[in-house]
């Protein structure tokens, strides 16, 4: 009988994904996007030349200049700077809406696909009812209920949200509920809690995290668009869809407002797709070419 | 029965149903099985015949419409059919452990090899570096080259028949007293079944446990098996050591069931035997003997009378037929 070898160590998967990501151009585009983004929203308040609603002694509906590098909106205020407190703005509504969508999604998802059969209906049905809503139509009916605010904006996103999720993980559970390895798993005594958590998750995750990460640009447009509808964050707060909803409102006397409020959405959703298209050919194993 | 002092399972008049719409179909009607501690038991008879649904049983593992309508399982003296799921996962993975027919699909895709075999040592006691080198030890035993080194890998990289090792290094990791083995072999080609029936006979002399091994293939369980259970439409038919069985079939169906056996043909010829005739409905089950239609010795009898289990050659083979009423008449 061979000698057995200690000195199995398995490889960090996070350096193998990393180097994967490394050998993809488009993938690592999408990476400094991201992370411009992210840094951008983190570090808002010190990397904003001036505040974001301070209005200027210097001309209005300006180009952009050197002290302005994106030029002024119509009350004067710095346009950068609004667009850099505006990211910071969507990035805090897509984390707080795809943190609550996943998590609540995740949950009912697994409970419908494992759960009994009377449960699954009950819980199609309400991802039926609140999916037959327009998500914009919904929003404004909501923010007709409580008023327009950010919390309304994520709360809004994040229902509508959940049921994409949950039926994904529906779908996949119940595909693995059937599979021979989860049988193998019971037969081997191991408990519904453990084969949820040890052996559905992992599958499903996957898939969940990749929708989730090109979902961001939805949340975001999202925002965006309850806001240009006066439905969102409230005034003078600046988000993209307030930037591009003043913008419009004066295109005839400049393109710059515009340009500043929609540039970001455009980086953002390339960023978000460009990544999300990346981890879904390296989180799945069965794809890797070089192992 | 004279081998109760050893046994390890005996299965008593056990009587499964599973709901349909038609109403319940009476899958296994009146089984009677005894595993002693450290043999080999082998379960054949054709596709529907409830060989799967004993060997699932054994374990607790029914499919959600399955019931046991009767009977009893006892695995060292306690009846799995009344154990709670509690008390099921207790015993599974730890004295009854299990292999499939498929082994491309008996594994978690999307972890590795070692992820999962550490993950089923959950219950035993010491550390991750101890639960690996069971592992790779596991792993080298069932004769996967470079053990330590494949922990690392995901199924997908392994060939079938390498997987089919892996599951049973995994089922056998545990130590069980007894191992359920579904068709292991089905999903495999030939020159793997022989490899993997070796490997089989080899690890059960080493670690001494119980196998019951559901196969279609005779030749593997003459192969493999102490003794055999032929079972037929949910009903036991003839049991009896291989030997006995295999040399001197008493039921007429295990008579059949042996010359349709391709291995045993030795002209060539265009058309192979078959037993004519299909299975009986098993949710109206007929009265009298289950195999009387297909049967060519059928008479009078066999209609009315459900035949009980007869003595026929050896000391522990019993065969469900009228023909062996009286010693050697009829």
């Amino acid at each position: 009988m061979a000698e057995t070898t200690a000195s199995y160590k398995e490889p960090s998967a996070l350096r193998v994904y990393a180097g994967q990501l490394r050998r993809n151009p488009m993938g690592m585009l999408g990476l400094v996007l991201v992370l411009i983004v992210v840094a951008t929203a983190i570090f808002a308040p010190w990397l904003a030349p001036y505040d974001p609603n301070q209005i200027m002694l210097g001309p209005r509906m300006g180009a952009p200049s050197a002290e302005h590098w994106l030029g002024t909106d119509q009350l004067g205020r710095d346009l950068l700077s609004r667009v850099i407190a505006g990211g910071r703005i969507a990035m805090l509504v897509a984390v707080a809406t795809l943190g609550a969508a996943l998590s609540v999604g995740l949950a009912l998802g697994l409970i419908a696909g494992y759960g009994p059969r009377w449960l699954d209906n009950i819980l199609l049905l309400i991802f039926d009812a609140v999916r037959s809503f327009p998500v914009i139509v919904f929003g404004l009916a909501v923010v007709a209920l409580v008023g327009p605010s950010l919390y309304t904006v994520i709360l809004v996103v994040a229902i509508t949200s959940i049921p994409i999720y949950a039926r994904i993980v529906r779908t996949q559970t119940q595909a693995l509920r059937g599979a021979e390895f989860i049988l193998a798993e019971r037969a081997m005594g191991a408990s519904t809690l453990r084969i949820l958590g040890v052996h559905v998750l992992p599958n499903v995750l996957g898939p969940l995290l990749i929708l989730a990460s090109m979902d961001v640009p939805m949340v975001i447009a999202t925002e965006a668009g309850l806001s240009f509808l006066g439905m969102g964050v409230r005034p003078p707060a600046p988000s993209w869809g307030t930037i591009l909803n003043d913008g419009y409102n004066f295109i005839r006397n400049s393109p710059w407002p515009v340009i500043a409020g929609s540039a970001p959405i455009i980086i953002v959703t390339l960023g978000f797709t460009f990544l999300g298209e990346a981890l879904r050919d390296i989180f799945d194993p069965k794809l890797r070419r070089n192992s | 029965m004279t081998e109760a002092a050893d046994s390890l399972l005996s299965v008593k008049n056990l009587s499964i149903d599973f709901g349909t719409p038609r109403g319940a179909l009476h899958a296994l009607r009146g089984v009677e099985l005894e595993v002693p501690k450290g043999r080999i038991m082998g379960l054949v008879g054709e596709s529907g015949c409830g060989k799967s649904t004993l060997a699932f049983s054994l374990a607790g593992l029914l499919p959600s419409n399955g019931r046991v309508a009767g009977g009893a399982i006892l695995l060292n003296g306690e009846d799995v059919t009344k154990m709670s799921e509690r008390e099921l996962r207790d015993i599974r993975g730890r004295r009854v452990s299990m292999i499939f027919q498929d082994p491309m699909t008996a594994l978690n895709p999307v972890a590795t090899i070692g992820r999962q075999m550490l993950d089923i040592q959950y219950r035993d006691a010491g550390g991750k570096a101890e639960k690996r080198r069971r592992a790779a030890e596991m792993l080298d035993r069932v004769g996967i080259p470079d053990a330590a080194a494949q922990l690392a890998a995901y199924p997908h990289q392994f060939s079938g028949g390498m997987r089919q090792r892996v599951c049973i290094a995994m089922a056998l990791l545990t130590k069980p007293d007894l191992l359920i083995a579904d068709e292991p072999t089905t999903a495999l080609d030939a020159t793997l079944e022989v490899q993997i029936i070796e490997l089989l006979r080899e690890l059960q002399q080493e670690m001494g446990c119980a196998i019951v091994f559901v196969s279609h293939h005779l030749g593997t369980v003459a192969e493999l098996c102490d003794d055999v259970t032929v079972m037929y439409a949910g009903e036991m038919v003839e049991r009896g050591t291989v030997r006995d069985v295999f040399h001197n079939p008493a039921h007429p169906y295990t008579q059949a069931l042996l010359e349709c056996d391709p291995a045993r043909i030795k002209d060539a010829t265009r058309q192979l035997p078959t037993i004519p005739g299909t299975l009986p409905d098993l949710v109206r089950v007929p009265p009298g003997c289950i195999f009387r239609n297909r049967c060519e010795h059928a008479w009078e009898r066999c209609a009315t009378e459900h035949p009980p289990h007869y003595a026929a050659s050896g000391p522990r083979h019993v065969a469900s037929c009228h023909l062996l009423d009286k010693e050697g008449t009829a």
